[in-house]
This record gives C-alpha cells, sequence and structure tokens, in this order.
C-alpha cells in the first residue's frame, strides 16, 4: 500500500485546493494519519473511495476526540529595570528574568475515520477532521453518503461529543435521549449528582459523595432551623 | 388448627388436612410465571436457568409470558440504562399483581461496573419495590433458583389477612408506580419516593 505522504500527495494532484496534513504516529505501529480540511473532506472521500489503486471501500470505524482548551504555561526571558543597592547607592540595573507566561491554546473536536480496503486487502488509512472550536462551531460534512456504515457512528460521534455531521440524512441521538442537553464523553462533563448511597467509594467516587453529603446535609440543617 | 404432627399421621391414612391460606399459597408459589424480559448478559444466565439442566420447570415457572398482562414475576435480568428504565417501570406498571420483582445481577441491583457511567441506573430498586437481589456478575443459574425459592418462601410466609398479606388483598397498597421522566441531564425524579431510602452504610 503507498505510504501518508504518497497519498497526501495523490490527492493533493486529485483534488486541488485539498489542505492534507499529516498527522505522525510516533509509536512502534507508525499508523500516521490524514488530516483533512472539512472543506474538502467530502470530495477527498469520495475520491479515496473511488480511486482505483487506493479503492477504500470500507470504513471500519469512527470515533471522537475532545480536546479540551489547554493552558500552556512558557518561560519567556524578559529584561526589565531594577533599582539596587550597589555599594550603598541606589542604582538603576537591568535585568534579565525568566517569567512564566500563560496563554490558551482553544479547544476542538476532532473526528477520525479508519478505512480499509475489502478489494484491494490493505488498510488502514487514517483519516482525521477538525471542528473550528468545541462551542458554537462544531459542523463538519458528513461522510455518510460515502460509506454508508458510517451512518450510526456518526449519530453516535454526534450523541456523546456534540459534532454537528452537515449532510447526514438522519442526525438524532442514539445512545442517550431525545431532550437530552449534554455531551457525555466530553473531557468537561459532569454528571448529574446522585451520589446519596455510595458504600464502597474510593478516588473520585470518594470526593463526589462527600460533596454530596456536605450539600445534603447543609440543606437539612438549614430545612430544620428554618422550622424551629 | 391441626398439629403438624398429627396432620402427618391423618396424611399416612389418606386424610389430607390443609387450611385455605395454605392452599392458597401453595397454589400461588408454583405457579410464579415470569415476564418473557431480557436486558443484558444476565438474561443469557436467566435463559440457561429455564433449560434442561437447570430446569426452572421444577419451581412451576417454565412459563414465560411475553406479555405483562399476564405475569407475576418480573426478572430484572442486566443493565437498567436511564432510557431503559422508563419502559421498565411501565412495563411493571402493567401487570396485574400479584406481582414479584427479582433483581437480578450487579447492574439490577446496584448498577454494578457501570455505576458511575453516565447513562446506567444505580439500581432499579429506586423506582419499584423489588422482592430479592441477587448479587453476581453474572449471576449463576442455581443463584437464580436461589432466589427462586427465596421468593417461594416468602410467598408461603404471608397471610392472607391482617399485617404483611399481600399487596392484591390490600386495597390501601400502592398500585402505580410513578414513571420517571427523561430529564435535560438526568433522569426526573432520581428515585421514587417511599419506593427507595437511602441506606445507612455502616463501617
Amino acid at each position: 500500500m503507498k505510504t501518508v505522504e504518497e497519498i497526501k500527495s495523490v490527492i493533493e494532484a486529485a483534488i486541488p485546493g485539498a489542505a492534507v496534513e499529516i498527522v505522525p504516529n510516533p509509536s512502534p505501529s507508525g499508523q500516521h494519519s490524514l488530516r483533512l480540511a472539512p472543506s474538502h473532506a467530502v470530495e477527498v472521500a469520495q475520491f479515496l473511495r473511488d480511486d482505483a489503486e487506493l479503492a477504500l471501500d470500507f470504513l471500519s470505524n469512527l470515533t471522537g476526540i475532545d480536546w479540551p482548551d489547554k493552558e500552556i504555561t512558557e518561560k519567556v526571558k524578559v529584561t526589565r529595570t531594577v533599582t539596587k543597592t550597589v555599594d550603598g547607592a541606589a542604582q538603576q540595573v537591568e535585568e534579565t528574568a525568566e517569567e512564566p507566561r500563560k496563554h490558551i491554546q482553544p479547544g476542538c473536536l476532532e473526528a477520525v475515520y479508519h478505512l480499509f480496503s475489502i478489494a484491494k486487502k490493505h488498510g488502514p488509512v487514517i483519516l482525521r477532521m477538525r471542528t473550528v472550536n468545541r462551542t458554537d462551531q462544531v459542523e463538519l460534512p458528513s461522510l455518510t453518503p460515502i460509506w454508508r456504515s458510517a451512518e450510526f457512528q456518526e449519530r453516535e460521534v454526534f450523541d456523546l461529543y456534540g459534532i454537528v455531521f452537515t449532510g447526514h440524512p438522519d442526525l438524532r441521538r442514539l445512545l442517550m435521549w431525545e431532550g437530552f442537553k449534554d455531551h457525555p464523553m466530553r473531557r468537561d462533563y459532569v454528571d448529574p449528582d446522585d451520589y446519596e448511597y455510595e458504600p464502597t467509594p474510593h478516588d473520585a467516587v470518594l470526593a463526589r459523595a462527600a460533596a454530596h453529603k456536605a450539600a445534603t446535609e447543609g440543606a437539612a440543617q438549614e430545612g430544620t432551623g428554618a422550622a424551629q | 388448627m391441626v398439629e403438624e404432627g398429627l396432620k402427618i399421621e391423618l396424611g399416612k391414612q389418606g386424610v389430607f388436612v390443609t387450611t385455605i391460606e395454605e392452599l392458597y399459597n401453595w397454589g400461588r408459589r408454583n405457579s410464579i410465571w415470569p415476564m418473557q424480559f431480557g436486558l443484558a448478559c444476565c438474561a443469557i444466565e436467566m435463559i440457561a436457568t429455564t433449560m434442561a439442566r437447570y430446569d426452572l420447570a421444577r419451581f412451576g415457572a417454565e412459563v414465560f409470558r411475553p406479555s405483562p398482562r399476564q405475569a407475576d414475576l418480573m426478572i430484572i435480568s442486566g443493565t437498567v440504562t436511564k432510557k431503559m428504565a422508563p419502559q421498565v417501570v411501565r412495563l411493571y406498571n402493567q401487570m396485574a399483581e400479584p406481582r414479584y420483582v427479582i433483581a437480578m445481577g450487579a447492574c439490577a441491583i446496584s448498577g454494578g461496573p457501570f455505576k458511575q457511567g453516565y447513562n446506567v441506573l444505580k439500581g432499579i430498586d429506586r423506582y419499584i419495590p423489588v422482592d430479592v437481589h441477587i448479587p453476581g456478575c453474572p449471576p449463576r443459574p442455581e443463584a437464580l433458583l436461589q432466589a427462586f425459592i427465596t421468593l417461594q418462601k416468602k410467598i408461603d410466609g404471608q397471610p392472607l389477612t391482617g399485617e404483611g398479606r399481600p399487596r392484591h388483598l390490600d386495597s390501601e397498597a400502592q398500585g402505580e408506580f410513578p414513571v420517571p421522566e427523561p430529564g435535560e441531564h438526568d433522569l426526573e425524579p432520581s428515585s421514587n419516593k417511599g419506593v427507595w431510602t437511602v441506606p445507612v452504610v455502616i463501617r
């Protein structure tokens, strides 16, 4: 099978303007993936399926990734003027110091597609697509028109991560019910506070159970206080 | 009342002496028809229990009814997801009295290994009264048979009048249980009042 570099050049030759980026995988498996620009993703997918040599006719797996906003701390060298007492007299001295700077790398949501070819017996080719952010611009083009097996898995990713697949024939929640508001697989999901009975709490559950106990006992004491 | 020894002695002579209560409970306990209804992997063990090797028919309970109207026993065999819980409560409401519930397996009694998951109910006893809980993941068919025998003993011990009589003879007993509504973040309410109280944890 072609390497990812070859696939990238084939795609870029066939579809002008398709911005394909190689995401290297440093692990021993070395399964490098291709990040597609959402604007050209459907065309690229169509090409990968219909190309005689690649013939990626089978979508094996589709999953989502949540990349939360990440705070990055860097050390920056700063020069500043400091008043110092040198030999008994105050002097203006220039000093370089390392200062931590924080900036926030904005998060996004990512969909990952694993493709194989049944006709050519090769694979996987891994495609990735990223949304602009994880709050309001969460649309990605649906690849269900290209690979029919994406239908339920895209619904699942929509349900659990909140990626909206435009062009999907039937985008409804799959595992959770209609009217459910959260996306449980996101890193910042907080599950409902039903920690009233935890016989064997440990770690995070212990903390939640203790918080629940404190909150309910506080409420109960306030209630009895008001009654008296 | 006839003494136990005299009863046996009369039985040897071919005279059978009983009470209405005994006869009534004997009939009830030997014809518990479960509902044909499985939720997860525990259902496979439940099916195995009905088959020839373990043979639930020995207890008069082999007739799995596909309709809640004809069933006496609901075996909650497996994980109850929050999406499924309203349907389980609705099915229980549709069953006619006398009705019993066996919560089978770790998931049905507490949520089991999925307890802290976002989509699993932490035990069906939050919404409907459960007669017998069986731990195990999944419980072996013998455990389900044990639960059956426990339920039969419970039925046998029920008087027909007064305190502790079965629910269908008690006009005050609660017949219908509120079906939880799927809310924006969780099922509402998270448990039915009066059915489930927070157990006291003793450490």
